[in-house]
C-alpha cells in the first residue's frame, strides 16, 4: 500500500483520544467517537495520553487476529510500547518479569505455575464457599443501616474472601487478609498506605509459604510451596505470583458487581428475567451478556509489534504500538447484533472482556462463578433493592482507571 | 467429526470445558486440556465447533 493511501485511512484530524470520555447520559456505552470507528476502521490511529499515535484495533475480528499473532508482543521494556499513563511509563523499565508482560515461551512457563488454582475440580470446591461468603455479606448488609454503599458492603469484601478460599488461607487470618488487600486494590489510596499494605501481605505470604513448606495441605500456597522445595520457584517469587493473582482478581470482580447491578437496576425489565429464573444456563448467560455490555477493562490490551503485520489493509510496522480497544470489539455491531441493547439471553460468550489469546484471563473461570452466585442471589434475596440517590448523581471512574466502574453505589431496600 | 488438540499451545483457560464438558477436560494438576474423545457424537458437534471458536489458545482443531 502507498503511503498516501495509508494517510487517507487514518486522516489526522479524526485521530480518536483513547481511551476518551464517555456520554454522562450514557455512561455504560463506550465513548461515541470509538464505537463510530467500528463502521469506519477495524484498525486506525489513535491518540494517548502522551501525544503517541499507536494503532488502534476496534473491530472484533481484528482483535482476535491481533491477540493471537506471535508476532504481536506484550514486553512493556520496548521503546514505542503504548502504556497506559506516566506512572507506567516510568514504572516499566523495573517491572520484573511476569505473566502479563512475557512472551512465547517465559509467558507459557510462567502461566503454567499459575494454572493450578484455577482446575475445574477446585473451582467447583469454590463454588459453595463463595455462595456462602455472599450470603453472610448480604445478611450483614441488611442488618445494618439503610441506605448502604453496596461496593463497601459485597463487591470489594467478597473477591478478598474469595481469593482467600482460592489460595488456602486459613479462616481465623481471612480478617487481617482482607482488610489489607481491600487497601492495597483501592485505587484512591496513597503511596504510603499502599506500600504498608503490600509489606504486610507480602510478609504474610511468605510465612505462611514457609509453614506449609513444612505441614502441606491441600491448597494453592501448598502447592506453590511444593514448587519452592522442588527448586523452580524461590519464595520472593511464589509470593509475587499470590500477590499478582489477589491484584489482577480484586478490582475488577468488584467492579463487575457494583457496575452490573448499577446497569441491572437501570433496566428493571432485564433485572426482572434475572429475578425470575431458577435455570443457571440463564444466569451464566446474563453474566456473559453484562461482561460484554460493560467490558470493564477499558483500558485495552498493550502490545507492540515485534515484525511486520499487514491487517485489514494497513502495515502495522515492527517496534509500533497496538491498543486492542475491548470495548470497542464488544460493541461492534459485526459481531453482536444491536450492541446497545443489553439483553441477557442474547448469546454472548465470543465477547472480549477477558481479552483473547494467550494472556486471556487466567481468572475467568472464578469471576465466572462470583459473579453467577452474586447476580443469581442478590436480586432475589433483596428484590426491593433500588438505588438510594438519583442516577446522575452517581459517580463512575474515569475511562483511564485499571477497571471502569463507580466510587460507590448507594442502595435502599 | 475429529477432534484434534494441541497441548502445547493450550493456556488452561477452561473455556473448551464450558462449552463441552463431555469431550474435554483439564489436568488436575495444571488445568491442560484433556481430549475425552477423538469422534464425538453427531449431537455433540455444536458444541464441539462452539469450544473450538472459544478457546483463545486456537489450540482445538477440528477436521470434519
Ligand atoms: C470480571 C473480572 C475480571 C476481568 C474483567 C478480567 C480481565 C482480564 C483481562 C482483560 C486480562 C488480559 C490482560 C492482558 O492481555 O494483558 C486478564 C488477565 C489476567 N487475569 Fe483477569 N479479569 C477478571 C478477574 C480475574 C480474577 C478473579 C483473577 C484471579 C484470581 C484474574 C487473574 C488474571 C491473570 C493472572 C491474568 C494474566 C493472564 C496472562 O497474562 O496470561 N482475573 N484479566
Ligand atoms: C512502584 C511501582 C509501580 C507503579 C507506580 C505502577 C503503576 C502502574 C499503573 C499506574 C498501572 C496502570 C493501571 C492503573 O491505572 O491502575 C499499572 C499496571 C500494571 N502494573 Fe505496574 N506499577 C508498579 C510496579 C509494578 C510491578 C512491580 C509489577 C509486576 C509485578 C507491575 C505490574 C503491572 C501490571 C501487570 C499492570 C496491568 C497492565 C495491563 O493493564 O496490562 N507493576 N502499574
Ligand atoms: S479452551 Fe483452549 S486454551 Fe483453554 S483449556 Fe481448552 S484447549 Fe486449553
Amino acid at each position: 500500500m502507498s503511503e498516501a493511501e495509508t494517510e487517507l485511512a487514518a486522516p489526522d484530524a479524526e485521530i480518536f483520544d483513547y481511551p476518551g470520555a464517555r456520554d454522562r447520559a450514557c455512561p455504560f456505552a463506550p465513548p461515541a467517537g470509538l464505537r463510530a470507528l467500528n463502521d469506519t476502521a477495524p484498525v486506525s490511529r489513535g491518540r494517548l495520553w502522551d501525544g503517541s499515535t499507536p494503532w488502534l484495533v476496534t473491530g472484533h475480528a481484528a482483535q482476535r487476529v491481533i491477540l493471537s499473532d506471535p508476532r504481536v508482543s506484550s514486553n512493556d521494556k520496548q521503546p514505542g510500547f503504548p502504556y497506559p499513563n506516566r506512572a507506567m511509563a516510568e514504572n516499566a523499565p523495573h517491572h520484573p518479569l511476569t505473566i502479563f508482560n512475557a512472551d512465547g515461551a517465559d509467558h507459557t512457563r510462567i502461566r503454567r505455575m499459575m494454572t493450578a488454582p484455577f482446575t475445574r475440580n477446585r473451582m467447583e470446591k469454590l463454588r459453595p464457599e463463595i455462595q456462602r461468603f455472599t450470603d453472610e455479606l448480604i445478611d450483614s448488609m441488611l442488618a445494618g443501616p439503610n441506605p448502604a454503599d453496596l461496593n463497601a458492603a459485597l463487591s470489594l469484601p467478597l473477591p478478598s474472601l474469595m481469593i482467600c478460599a482460592l489460595l488456602g488461607v486459613p479462616y481465623e487470618d481471612h480478617e487481617f487478609f482482607q482488610e489489607h488487600a481491600s487497601l492495597a486494590t483501592r485505587s484512591d489510596k496513597t503511596a504510603e498506605q499502599d506500600r504498608v499494605a503490600m509489606e504486610a501481605l507480602g510478609g504474610y505470604l511468605a510465612g505462611l509459604l514457609q509453614k506449609r513448606m513444612e505441614e502441606p495441605s491441600d491448597d494453592v500456597i501448598s502447592d506453590f510451596a511444593g514448587r519452592i522445595k522442588a527448586g523452580e520457584v524461590t519464595l520472593p517469587e511464589a509470593v509475587m505470583l499470590c500477590m499478582i493473582l489477589l491484584i489482577a482478581g480484586h478490582e475488577t470482580s468488584a467492579s463487575m458487581i457494583t457496575l452490573g447491578t448499577a446497569l441491572l437496576l437501570q433496566n428493571p425489565e432485564q433485572l426482572a428475567l434475572l429475578r425470575g429464573t431458577d435455570d443457571p444456563k440463564a444466569v451464566a448467560n446474563a453474566v456473559e451478556e453484562i461482561l460484554r455490555y460493560l467490558t470493564i477493562p477499558a483500558l485495552g490490551q498493550r502490545r507492540i509489534a515485534a515484525e511486520d503485520i499487514e491487517i485489514e489493509g494497513v502495515t502495522i510496522k515492527a517496534g509500533e504500538g497496538i491498543v486492542v480497544a475491548l470495548p470497542a470489539g464488544n460493541w461492534d455491531p459485526a459481531a453482536f447484533p444491536e450492541p446497545e441493547k443489553f439483553d441477557i439471553a442474547r448469546e454472548a460468550r465470543h465477547h472480549h472482556a477477558f481479552a483473547w489469546g494467550i494472556h486471556q484471563c487466567l481468572g475467568q473461570q472464578l469471576a465466572r462463578i462470583e459473579l453467577q452466585v452474586v447476580y443469581g442471589t442478590l436480586y432475589r434475596r433483596v428484590p426491593t433493592l433500588r438505588l438510594a440517590v438519583g442516577f446522575d448523581e452517581l459517580r463512575f471512574r474515569r475511562d483511564d482507571a485499571l477497571a471502569y466502574g463507580l466510587h460507590e453505589l448507594p442502595v435502599a431496600w | 467429526m475429529k477432534v484434534v488438540v494441541d497441548e502445547e499451545k493450550c493456556v488452561a483457560a477452561g473455556q473448551c470445558v464450558a462449552a463441552a464438558m463431555d469431550v474435554f477436560d483439564q489436568r488436575d494438576e495444571d488445568g491442560i486440556v484433556v481430549l475425552l474423545t477423538e469422534n464425538p457424537p453427531a449431537e455433540l458437534a455444536d458444541d464441539v465447533r462452539n469450544a473450538a471458536a472459544v478457546c483463545p489458545a486456537l489450540a482445538i482443531r477440528i477436521e470434519e
